[in-house]
Protein backbone atom coordinates (compact mmCIF):
# COMPACT_ATOMS: atom_id res chain seq x y z
CA UNK A 1 0.00 0.00 0.00
CA UNK A 2 1.56 3.85 -0.93
CA UNK A 3 2.12 5.07 2.20
CA UNK A 4 -0.04 8.42 2.17
CA UNK A 5 -3.06 5.83 1.01
CA UNK A 6 -2.26 4.56 4.35
CA UNK A 7 -1.64 7.88 6.30
CA UNK A 8 -5.20 8.54 4.92
CA UNK A 9 -6.96 5.19 6.03
CA UNK A 10 -4.66 5.63 9.73
CA UNK A 11 -6.26 9.30 10.11
CA UNK A 12 -9.92 8.28 8.80
CA UNK A 13 -10.01 5.67 11.08
CA UNK A 14 -9.08 7.77 14.11
CA UNK A 15 -12.07 10.05 13.00
CA UNK A 16 -14.21 7.76 12.90
CA UNK A 17 -13.09 5.54 16.06
CA UNK A 18 -13.66 8.97 18.13
CA UNK A 19 -16.65 10.06 16.52
CA UNK A 20 -19.36 7.14 16.70
CA UNK A 21 -18.37 6.43 20.52
CA UNK A 22 -18.20 10.21 21.63
CA UNK A 23 -21.93 10.11 22.90
CA UNK A 24 -22.00 7.01 25.02
CA UNK A 25 -23.51 6.72 28.21
CA UNK A 26 -21.82 6.07 31.63
CA UNK A 27 -23.76 2.45 31.87
CA UNK A 28 -22.34 1.33 28.34
CA UNK A 29 -18.56 2.27 28.96
CA UNK A 30 -17.62 -1.25 30.15
CA UNK A 31 -19.80 -3.30 27.30
CA UNK A 32 -18.17 -1.06 24.83
CA UNK A 33 -14.71 -1.74 25.88
CA UNK A 34 -15.67 -5.13 25.60
CA UNK A 35 -17.12 -4.59 22.30
CA UNK A 36 -14.06 -3.17 21.02
CA UNK A 37 -11.85 -5.42 22.64
CA UNK A 38 -14.50 -8.00 20.15
CA UNK A 39 -12.82 -5.92 17.17
CA UNK A 40 -9.86 -5.64 17.24
CA UNK A 41 -9.71 -9.58 17.10
CA UNK A 42 -9.21 -8.99 13.88
CA UNK A 43 -5.58 -9.43 14.52
CA UNK A 44 -6.85 -13.13 14.16
CA UNK A 45 -6.60 -13.04 10.07
CA UNK A 46 -3.27 -11.58 10.41
CA UNK A 47 -2.12 -14.42 12.97
CA UNK A 48 -3.57 -16.88 10.19
CA UNK A 49 -1.22 -14.79 7.46
CA UNK A 50 1.77 -14.76 9.68
CA UNK A 51 1.44 -18.79 10.67
CA UNK A 52 0.47 -19.45 6.73
CA UNK A 53 3.55 -17.97 5.13
CA UNK A 54 5.91 -19.46 8.10
CA UNK A 55 8.69 -21.80 7.61
CA UNK A 56 11.10 -22.54 9.85
CA UNK A 57 10.06 -24.59 12.99
CA UNK A 58 10.07 -21.13 15.18
CA UNK A 59 8.52 -19.32 12.57
CA UNK A 60 5.82 -21.68 13.13
CA UNK A 61 5.66 -22.00 16.78
CA UNK A 62 5.45 -18.31 17.27
CA UNK A 63 2.76 -18.02 14.08
CA UNK A 64 0.75 -20.89 16.20
CA UNK A 65 0.87 -18.90 19.14
CA UNK A 66 -0.20 -15.83 17.27
CA UNK A 67 -3.54 -17.81 15.66
CA UNK A 68 -4.03 -19.21 19.08
CA UNK A 69 -4.38 -15.82 20.76
CA UNK A 70 -5.77 -14.23 18.12
CA UNK A 71 -8.79 -16.50 18.22
CA UNK A 72 -9.05 -16.42 21.91
CA UNK A 73 -8.95 -12.69 21.24
CA UNK A 74 -12.20 -13.27 19.21
CA UNK A 75 -13.59 -15.76 20.69
CA UNK A 76 -13.37 -14.78 24.01
CA UNK A 77 -14.74 -10.77 22.93
CA UNK A 78 -17.74 -11.73 21.13
CA UNK A 79 -18.75 -13.95 24.16
CA UNK A 80 -18.40 -12.18 27.21
CA UNK A 81 -19.79 -8.85 25.21
CA UNK A 82 -22.40 -10.97 24.22
CA UNK A 83 -23.67 -12.01 27.71
CA UNK A 84 -23.18 -8.33 29.08
CA UNK A 85 -25.44 -6.84 26.24
CA UNK A 86 -28.08 -9.57 26.99
CA UNK A 87 -29.11 -6.89 30.01
CA UNK A 88 -29.77 -4.47 27.10
CA UNK A 89 -32.46 -7.04 25.48
CA UNK A 90 -34.61 -4.70 22.87
CA UNK A 91 -38.13 -6.45 24.88
CA UNK A 92 -37.15 -4.04 28.32
CA UNK A 93 -37.73 -1.07 26.37
CA UNK A 94 -39.43 0.65 29.13
CA UNK A 95 -35.90 0.16 31.12
CA UNK A 96 -33.93 1.58 28.82
CA UNK A 97 -35.33 4.84 28.84
CA UNK A 98 -34.59 5.63 32.12
CA UNK A 99 -31.04 3.94 31.22
CA UNK A 100 -30.62 6.65 28.48
CA UNK B 1 -6.83 -24.31 -0.63
CA UNK B 2 -6.26 -21.36 -2.89
CA UNK B 3 -5.06 -23.11 -5.40
CA UNK B 4 -8.89 -24.60 -6.35
CA UNK B 5 -9.42 -20.42 -7.40
CA UNK B 6 -8.54 -18.20 -9.66
CA UNK B 7 -5.58 -16.13 -7.60
CA UNK B 8 -7.58 -13.16 -9.14
CA UNK B 9 -10.82 -13.77 -8.17
CA UNK B 10 -9.28 -15.00 -4.35
CA UNK B 11 -7.45 -11.62 -3.93
CA UNK B 12 -10.94 -10.10 -4.80
CA UNK B 13 -13.00 -11.75 -2.22
CA UNK B 14 -10.36 -11.44 -0.11
CA UNK B 15 -10.74 -7.41 -0.53
CA UNK B 16 -14.49 -7.59 -0.53
CA UNK B 17 -15.08 -9.24 2.66
CA UNK B 18 -12.41 -7.25 4.04
CA UNK B 19 -14.06 -4.56 2.96
CA UNK B 20 -17.25 -5.37 4.23
CA UNK B 21 -16.00 -6.50 7.58
CA UNK B 22 -14.55 -3.02 8.35
CA UNK B 23 -18.10 -1.97 7.65
CA UNK B 24 -19.64 -3.96 10.02
CA UNK B 25 -17.52 -3.22 12.45
CA UNK B 26 -18.06 0.70 12.66
CA UNK B 27 -21.29 0.13 12.20
CA UNK B 28 -20.99 -2.17 14.75
CA UNK B 29 -19.34 -0.05 17.21
CA UNK B 30 -21.75 2.48 16.51
CA UNK B 31 -24.73 0.46 17.48
CA UNK B 32 -22.88 -0.46 20.37
CA UNK B 33 -22.88 3.14 22.02
CA UNK B 34 -26.51 3.03 22.29
CA UNK B 35 -28.67 1.22 24.98
CA UNK B 36 -31.18 0.39 22.84
CA UNK B 37 -29.58 -0.54 19.68
CA UNK B 38 -26.30 -1.95 21.69
CA UNK B 39 -27.81 -5.81 21.66
CA UNK B 40 -27.50 -5.97 17.85
CA UNK B 41 -23.99 -4.01 17.37
CA UNK B 42 -22.25 -7.27 18.22
CA UNK B 43 -23.92 -9.58 16.11
CA UNK B 44 -23.27 -6.97 13.22
CA UNK B 45 -19.54 -7.00 14.48
CA UNK B 46 -19.76 -10.98 15.02
CA UNK B 47 -20.95 -11.27 11.19
CA UNK B 48 -18.23 -9.19 10.15
CA UNK B 49 -15.12 -11.31 12.00
CA UNK B 50 -17.04 -14.62 10.72
CA UNK B 51 -16.55 -13.15 6.72
CA UNK B 52 -13.01 -11.77 7.27
CA UNK B 53 -11.79 -15.12 9.07
CA UNK B 54 -13.28 -17.52 6.45
CA UNK B 55 -12.15 -15.78 3.58
CA UNK B 56 -8.87 -15.72 5.15
CA UNK B 57 -8.36 -19.24 3.91
CA UNK B 58 -8.32 -18.13 0.16
CA UNK B 59 -5.08 -15.76 0.61
CA UNK B 60 -2.60 -16.99 -1.93
CA UNK B 61 0.50 -19.49 -1.32
CA UNK B 62 -0.13 -19.78 2.47
CA UNK B 63 0.48 -23.62 3.87
CA UNK B 64 0.40 -24.83 7.45
CA UNK B 65 -3.56 -25.11 7.15
CA UNK B 66 -3.64 -28.13 9.79
CA UNK B 67 -1.69 -26.03 12.04
CA UNK B 68 -4.03 -22.99 12.02
CA UNK B 69 -7.29 -24.81 12.48
CA UNK B 70 -5.69 -26.18 15.13
CA UNK B 71 -4.53 -23.31 16.91
CA UNK B 72 -8.26 -21.31 16.07
CA UNK B 73 -10.02 -24.57 16.96
CA UNK B 74 -7.93 -24.53 20.72
CA UNK B 75 -7.99 -21.05 21.06
CA UNK B 76 -11.67 -20.18 20.44
CA UNK B 77 -12.99 -23.24 22.61
CA UNK B 78 -11.39 -22.28 25.36
CA UNK B 79 -12.09 -18.89 24.84
CA UNK B 80 -15.70 -20.08 24.70
CA UNK B 81 -15.53 -21.88 27.59
CA UNK B 82 -14.37 -19.91 29.82
CA UNK B 83 -16.34 -16.78 28.75
CA UNK B 84 -19.32 -18.96 29.06
CA UNK B 85 -18.38 -20.11 32.83
CA UNK B 86 -17.36 -16.67 34.52
CA UNK B 87 -19.74 -14.77 36.61
CA UNK B 88 -21.38 -11.09 35.71
CA UNK B 89 -19.48 -9.79 38.00
CA UNK B 90 -16.12 -11.36 36.72
CA UNK B 91 -16.35 -10.06 33.17
CA UNK B 92 -13.75 -6.69 33.37
CA UNK B 93 -11.23 -9.42 33.87
CA UNK B 94 -12.29 -11.36 31.09
CA UNK B 95 -11.84 -8.28 28.86
CA UNK B 96 -8.58 -7.87 30.71
CA UNK B 97 -7.43 -11.54 29.68
CA UNK B 98 -9.05 -11.57 25.92
CA UNK B 99 -7.61 -8.11 25.68
CA UNK B 100 -3.86 -9.33 26.35
CA UNK B 101 -4.68 -12.26 24.27
CA UNK B 102 -5.18 -10.06 21.18
CA UNK B 103 -2.07 -7.63 22.37
CA UNK B 104 0.14 -11.01 22.52
CA UNK B 105 -0.98 -11.97 19.10
CA UNK B 106 -0.14 -9.14 17.45
CA UNK B 107 3.51 -9.00 18.81
CA UNK B 108 4.12 -12.25 18.08
CA UNK B 109 2.98 -11.09 14.35
CA UNK B 110 5.82 -8.59 14.67
CA UNK B 111 7.75 -11.43 15.60
CA UNK B 112 7.73 -13.69 12.66
CA UNK B 113 8.03 -10.81 10.24
CA UNK B 114 11.01 -9.82 12.44
CA UNK B 115 12.55 -13.36 12.25
CA UNK B 116 11.67 -13.50 8.71
CA UNK B 117 13.89 -10.49 8.33
CA UNK B 118 16.69 -12.06 10.47
CA UNK B 119 17.21 -14.61 8.50
CA UNK B 120 17.64 -13.23 5.30
CA UNK B 121 13.84 -13.59 3.73
CA UNK B 122 12.78 -10.11 3.75
CA UNK B 123 9.53 -8.99 5.56
CA UNK B 124 6.36 -10.28 3.83
CA UNK B 125 5.94 -6.97 2.53
CA UNK B 126 8.13 -4.87 0.73
CA UNK B 127 6.29 -1.40 1.98
CA UNK B 128 7.90 2.02 3.16
CA UNK B 129 8.42 2.15 6.78
CA UNK B 130 6.95 -1.45 7.30
CA UNK B 131 9.90 -2.23 9.69
CA UNK B 132 9.71 0.72 11.87
CA UNK B 133 5.79 0.07 12.56
CA UNK B 134 6.46 -3.45 13.65
CA UNK B 135 8.84 -2.63 15.61
CA UNK B 136 6.52 -0.41 16.95
CA UNK B 137 3.51 -2.43 16.79
CA UNK B 138 5.79 -5.17 18.42
CA UNK B 139 6.46 -2.98 21.52
CA UNK B 140 2.61 -1.74 22.36
CA UNK B 141 1.26 -5.33 22.00
CA UNK B 142 4.25 -7.07 23.99
CA UNK B 143 3.18 -4.33 27.31
CA UNK B 144 -0.51 -4.26 26.37
CA UNK B 145 -0.04 -8.27 26.64
CA UNK B 146 2.07 -8.40 29.57
CA UNK B 147 0.10 -5.56 31.40
CA UNK B 148 -3.16 -6.75 30.71
CA UNK B 149 -2.16 -10.54 31.96
CA UNK B 150 -0.99 -8.57 35.54
CA UNK B 151 -4.80 -6.46 35.39
CA UNK B 152 -6.31 -10.07 35.28
CA UNK B 153 -4.20 -11.13 37.84
CA UNK B 154 -4.74 -8.77 40.44
CA UNK B 155 -8.77 -8.24 39.16
CA UNK B 156 -9.12 -12.24 39.99
CA UNK B 157 -7.43 -12.13 43.01
CA UNK B 158 -4.43 -13.92 42.46
CA UNK B 159 -2.29 -10.97 42.91
CA UNK B 160 -3.84 -8.63 45.91
CA UNK B 161 -0.49 -6.58 47.05
CA UNK B 162 0.24 -3.52 45.44
CA UNK B 163 4.22 -3.84 44.38
CA UNK B 164 6.21 -0.29 44.77
CA UNK B 165 9.67 0.13 45.85
CA UNK B 166 11.63 3.25 45.80
CA UNK B 167 13.23 4.14 42.50
CA UNK B 168 10.42 2.69 40.62
CA UNK B 169 10.38 5.55 38.25
CA UNK B 170 13.48 5.82 37.36
CA UNK B 171 13.65 2.02 37.19
CA UNK B 172 10.94 2.28 34.45
CA UNK B 173 12.51 5.06 32.87
CA UNK B 174 15.60 2.94 32.89
CA UNK B 175 13.75 -0.43 31.41
CA UNK B 176 12.03 2.08 28.79
CA UNK B 177 15.06 3.46 27.69
CA UNK B 178 16.73 0.48 27.22
CA UNK B 179 13.55 -0.66 25.18
CA UNK B 180 13.84 2.21 22.60
CA UNK B 181 17.64 1.50 22.19
CA UNK B 182 16.70 -2.07 21.17
CA UNK B 183 14.06 -0.91 19.23
CA UNK B 184 16.00 0.92 17.05
CA UNK B 185 18.45 -1.76 16.61
CA UNK B 186 15.23 -3.90 15.97
CA UNK B 187 14.34 -1.14 13.29
CA UNK B 188 17.54 -0.20 11.87
CA UNK B 189 20.04 -2.38 11.99
CA UNK B 190 21.54 -6.10 11.33
CA UNK B 191 20.44 -7.26 14.57
CA UNK B 192 20.81 -10.72 16.44
CA UNK B 193 19.32 -13.49 18.42
CA UNK B 194 19.61 -11.76 21.61
CA UNK B 195 18.66 -7.99 20.74
CA UNK B 196 15.63 -9.70 19.60
CA UNK B 197 14.85 -11.12 22.64
CA UNK B 198 16.27 -8.98 24.85
CA UNK B 199 13.72 -6.46 23.04
CA UNK B 200 10.55 -8.87 23.84
CA UNK B 201 11.84 -9.69 26.96
CA UNK B 202 12.22 -5.78 28.47
CA UNK B 203 8.59 -4.78 26.94
CA UNK B 204 7.20 -7.98 28.72
CA UNK B 205 8.79 -6.83 31.61
CA UNK B 206 7.96 -3.13 31.24
CA UNK B 207 4.13 -4.43 30.85
CA UNK B 208 4.47 -5.77 34.30
CA UNK B 209 6.30 -3.05 35.62
CA UNK B 210 3.90 -0.43 34.77
CA UNK B 211 0.93 -2.43 35.86
CA UNK B 212 1.87 -3.30 39.71
CA UNK B 213 1.77 -0.53 41.03
CA UNK B 214 -2.03 0.59 40.40
CA UNK B 215 -4.89 -0.73 42.27
CA UNK B 216 -7.87 -2.74 42.02
CA UNK B 217 -10.11 -0.09 41.76
CA UNK B 218 -9.02 1.56 38.92
CA UNK B 219 -8.30 -1.54 36.80
CA UNK B 220 -10.91 -0.66 34.43
CA UNK B 221 -9.35 2.37 33.48
CA UNK B 222 -6.32 0.75 32.85
CA UNK B 223 -7.40 -2.24 30.61
CA UNK B 224 -9.67 0.31 28.68
CA UNK B 225 -6.18 1.78 28.20
CA UNK B 226 -4.48 -1.58 27.06
CA UNK B 227 -7.55 -2.28 25.00
CA UNK B 228 -6.61 1.09 23.00
CA UNK B 229 -3.06 0.36 22.73
CA UNK B 230 -3.94 -3.46 21.69
CA UNK B 231 -6.14 -1.05 18.91
CA UNK B 232 -3.02 0.33 17.77
CA UNK B 233 -0.60 -2.60 17.45
CA UNK B 234 -3.18 -4.75 15.69
CA UNK B 235 -3.75 -1.41 13.14
CA UNK B 236 0.17 -1.23 12.91
CA UNK B 237 0.70 -5.00 11.87
CA UNK B 238 -1.97 -4.91 9.56
CA UNK B 239 0.30 -2.04 7.63
CA UNK B 240 3.25 -4.07 8.32
CA UNK B 241 0.81 -6.76 6.72
CA UNK B 242 -0.89 -4.73 4.17
CA UNK B 243 -4.44 -5.56 5.76
CA UNK B 244 -6.60 -2.79 5.57
CA UNK B 245 -9.24 -4.39 7.82
CA UNK B 246 -6.56 -4.98 10.70
CA UNK B 247 -5.39 -1.20 10.08
CA UNK B 248 -8.84 0.03 9.88
CA UNK B 249 -10.44 -2.32 12.82
CA UNK B 250 -7.35 -1.76 15.31
CA UNK B 251 -6.89 1.92 14.60
CA UNK B 252 -11.06 2.61 14.84
CA UNK B 253 -10.35 0.80 18.50
CA UNK B 254 -7.15 2.59 19.21
CA UNK B 255 -8.56 6.15 19.06
CA UNK B 256 -12.28 4.58 20.23
CA UNK B 257 -10.19 3.37 22.98
CA UNK B 258 -7.98 6.46 24.15
CA UNK B 259 -11.18 8.31 24.01
CA UNK B 260 -13.42 5.67 26.21
CA UNK B 261 -10.05 5.56 28.66
CA UNK B 262 -10.60 9.61 29.28
CA UNK B 263 -14.71 9.12 29.97
CA UNK B 264 -13.91 6.21 31.68
CA UNK B 265 -11.20 8.36 34.12
CA UNK B 266 -13.86 10.91 33.93
CA UNK B 267 -16.62 9.47 35.14
CA UNK B 268 -14.32 8.45 38.32
CA UNK B 269 -13.59 12.08 38.24
CA UNK B 270 -9.81 11.62 38.12
CA UNK B 271 -7.74 12.57 35.40
CA UNK B 272 -5.70 9.56 33.69
CA UNK B 273 -2.58 10.81 34.67
CA UNK B 274 -3.33 10.13 38.15
CA UNK B 275 -4.53 6.61 37.49
CA UNK B 276 -1.49 5.70 35.86
CA UNK B 277 1.06 7.47 38.14
CA UNK B 278 -0.05 8.08 41.63
CA UNK B 279 1.66 4.72 42.66
CA UNK B 280 4.48 5.73 41.06
CA UNK B 281 4.60 8.87 42.62
CA UNK B 282 4.21 7.45 46.00
CA UNK B 283 6.87 4.86 45.51
CA UNK B 284 9.57 7.77 45.17
CA UNK B 285 8.96 9.74 48.14
CA UNK B 286 9.00 6.36 49.97
CA UNK B 287 12.47 5.91 49.16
Amino acid sequence: MEGFIALYIFMLAAFTGYEIISKVPVILHTPLMSGSNFVHGIVLVGAMVALGHADTTTEQVIGFIAVLLGAGNAVGGYVVTERMLEMFKPSNKDKKGDAS
Amino acid sequence: MSEFLDPKLAGWLIDAAYFLAAILFILGLKKMSHPTTARGGIVWAGIGMVVATVISYLTPDMHNYLLMTAAIFVGGVLAWWTGKKVAMTDMPQMIALYNGMGGGSAAAIAAVELLRLMTGKGLSHDIPAARELAVIGALIGTIAFSGSLIAFAKLQGWMRKVYRFPGQQVFNALVFVAIIVLGFMLALTDFTAWHFIAFFGLALLFGVLMTVPIGGADMPVVISLYNALTGLAVGFEGYVLDNPAMMIAGIVVGSAGTLLTQLMARAMNRPLTNVLFAGFGTGDSGG
